[in-house]
């Protein structure tokens, strides 16, 4: 079966003002409001056109991380993931782990496609597909714009610094997801009661042969250094004359 | 001492200013020796200027068709096959860097530091994460290689020098994949400065309402010898290209003047800017969160605002 594999991390919701705890140990995350991360349902969104397409027949919705991720998985299973996989670890889970624990799971259901998000927007590594793809020794599209299924192959539009790139990459292969890839469905109340039917298998990591190990170590988490307060001025010429004394124009 | 082996970004013919502020940044990990390899179909020219940076030792070169243009499931394996010496591998955190270190890091069995945006010791870094809006320190685990991508934002240029370094061609042993293959490249040309490196840039938001508008912010920003820059709003809407995109998700500068046009202040948008020596807005509503960040803010129409200041720059 032609099968897109999408991992999703639950993250703390991009709307919400992060705050450090005060005695440096991490990031105030109970009781905040939780997602998944905004690029991983442009994946999926992705990867269900893909779908609708015709050139996929299942998509698979995948998770690491602890029980509450569940509430992830069955949005995902809500906008049309045909079934979810959660691979249940309490770790914290650094890239190079998520992407083996990942390649043990592909190399199970042998897919077409992983798309993941380009970055996780909690730890903000964007590593975990490229690690994914060099593990599984496939090709990579990294900052998708535009994802064309042709054959046994895919032309992907990337968003790099200097413009749009656009590579030809033979499947299987991993791709990750920019912004303006899609734009994600909202999920209907109906397919919120569908989803709660759909298969959510729960895995055990040891069970895949992956051991979880930290291998960078988070000693002190800080706020950013403030800015200091500025100046309000009244008009065009009072900044143009602020700025000429301060030589910037 | 360390041994750090740095990947050098370029366009074909000259290299690209983030590799510079790598090798600053591997400055601050104390006493090193430092090497530069430039892959590239002719990477002659480029590893000249390499060559020239301070403290650089060696420049590698590896020359091959298949560099042109650069592609990670070329150049990784490749990185790879030549790591065994090297305490430390940098590349810059441009979409460049951050497509290739990764695919390095996993063949290396390492993990990888994100945006290194200070240097504690030689294994102990600081780091952005939420949107910069947390830094964490963070320290690699002994023994293994410390792979990381430089926040080009955090860091000066290094210097150049008269002296140059040695430049030695090697072929690393791998057989290339033909999996991955380049078809086009799309590049809005301007002769306006580079968006990363300029040191005034201009910015847009949603407010413009339409790329013939953004044609107030091109004429202001010739006249600053300016960049110009966009927020996500203003690039989906299609008023910028996507090239032109600050932030989180674009490009993260730190230019000395950042103009801010009918811009809100998202937190996705002001990590983009957090390095920025004096910021600017110009803002209709007094109460945008953009002007918590402002050296100078201005509250009013751009509208108006844009062309009195074009007038005004103009006198004298
Ligand atoms: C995962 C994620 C990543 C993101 N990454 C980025 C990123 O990299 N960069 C980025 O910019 N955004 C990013 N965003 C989007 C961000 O959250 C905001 O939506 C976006 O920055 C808003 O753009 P804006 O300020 O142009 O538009 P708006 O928020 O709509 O603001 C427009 C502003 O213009 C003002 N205005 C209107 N008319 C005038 C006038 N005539 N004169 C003066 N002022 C006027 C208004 O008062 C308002 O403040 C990201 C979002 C997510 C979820
Ligand atoms: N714990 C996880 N579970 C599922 N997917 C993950 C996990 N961590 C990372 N990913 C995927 O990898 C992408 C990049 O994450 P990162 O490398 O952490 O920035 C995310 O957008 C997800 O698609």
């Amino acid at each position: 079966m032609k099968r897109i594999l999408v991992p999703i991390k639950r993250v703390v919701d991009y709307n919400v003002r992060i705050r450090v705890k005060p005695d440096g140990t991490g990031v105030v995350t109970d009781g905040v409001k939780m997602s998944i991360n905004p690029f991983d349902e442009i994946a999926l969104e992705e990867a269900l056109r893909i779908k609708e397409q015709g050139h996929a027949e299942e998509v698979v919705a995948v998770t690491i991380g602890g029980n509450d991720c569940q509430q992830q998985l069955r949005t995902a299973l809500a906008m049309g993931a045909d079934r979810a996989l959660h691979v249940l670890c309490d770790e914290v889970i650094e890239p190079l782990v998520a992407a083996k624990i990942l390649l043990k799971l592909i190399e199970k259901e042998a897919p077409i496609l992983a798309i993941l998000g380009k970055q996780a927007i909690d730890d903000d590594c964007n590593q975990t597909g490229q690690m994914l793809a060099a593990l599984w020794d496939r090709p990579q599209a990294t900052f998708a714009s535009k994802v064309e299924i042709a054959g046994e192959s895919v032309r992907v539009t990337r968003e790099v610094d200097a413009g749009l790139e656009t590579l030809e990459i033979d499947l299987p292969a991993v791709i990750t997801t920019d912004l303006r890839l899609n734009e994600p469905r909202y999920v209907k109340l109906p397919d919120i009661m569908k989803a709660k039917k759909k298969p959510l298998d729960v895995i055990d990591p040891v069970s895949l042969g992956v051991t979880v190990t930290q291998r960078i170590k988070a000693t002190h988490y800080a706020p950013p250094a403030a800015r200091s307060k500025g100046v309000m001025v009244k008009d065009t010429a009072e900044l143009v004359t602020a700025l000429r004394s301060k030589g910037l124009v | 001492m360390n041994k750090v082996l740095i990947i050098a970004e370029h366009d074909g013919s000259r290299l690209n200013p983030a590799t510079n502020k790598c090798v600053r940044c591997a400055h601050d990990l104390g006493e090193s020796d430092i090497t530069v390899v430039v892959f590239a179909a002719e990477p002659a020219a480029i590893a000249a200027e390499a060559a020239k940076i301070d403290r650089v030792q060696t420049v590698l070169t590896v020359a091959h068709s298949a560099h042109a243009p650069l592609l990670s499931a070329n150049v990784a394996p490749q990185v790879a096959a030549m790591a065994s010496p090297y305490t430390h591998i940098f590349g810059p955190s441009t979409t460049f860097g951050k497509d290739l270190m990764p695919r390095v890091a996993a063949l290396l069995d390492a993990a990888q530091v994100s945006d290194i945006m200070a240097v504690e010791s030689a294994r102990c870094f600081k780091r952005p994460i939420y949107a910069g809006n947390a830094i964490v320190t963070v320290e690699v685990e002994p023994g293994a290689p410390v792979i990381a991508t430089v926040r080009t934002a955090s860091f000066e240029a290094a210097a150049t020098t008269e002296s140059s370094a040695a430049i030695e061609s090697i072929s690393p042993e791998v057989t290339l994949p033909q999996h991955t293959r380049f078809v086009s490249m799309s590049a809005a040309r301007s002769d306006r400065p580079d968006l990363q490196t300029a040191n005034r840039v201009v910015s847009g938001g949603r407010a413009l309402g339409s790329a013939e508008n953004f044609q107030i912010l091109y004429s202001l920003a010739d006249k600053l010898g300016a960049a110009v820059g966009a927020s996500r709003a203003a690039v989906d809407a299609g008023y910028a290209a996507n090239d032109m995109q600050v932030g989180q998700t674009g490009k993260i500068i730190a230019p000395e003047l950042y103009l801010a046009f009918g811009i809100s202040g998202a937190i996705q948008h002001l990590t983009g800017i957090k390095d920025a020596r004096t910021i600017v807005a110009i803002n209709k509503d007094a109460e945008a969160p953009i002007f918590e960040v402002a050296d100078y803010g201005l509250v009013g129409d751009l509208f108006q605002i844009v062309p009195e200041l074009e007038t005004l720059l103009s006198a004298n």
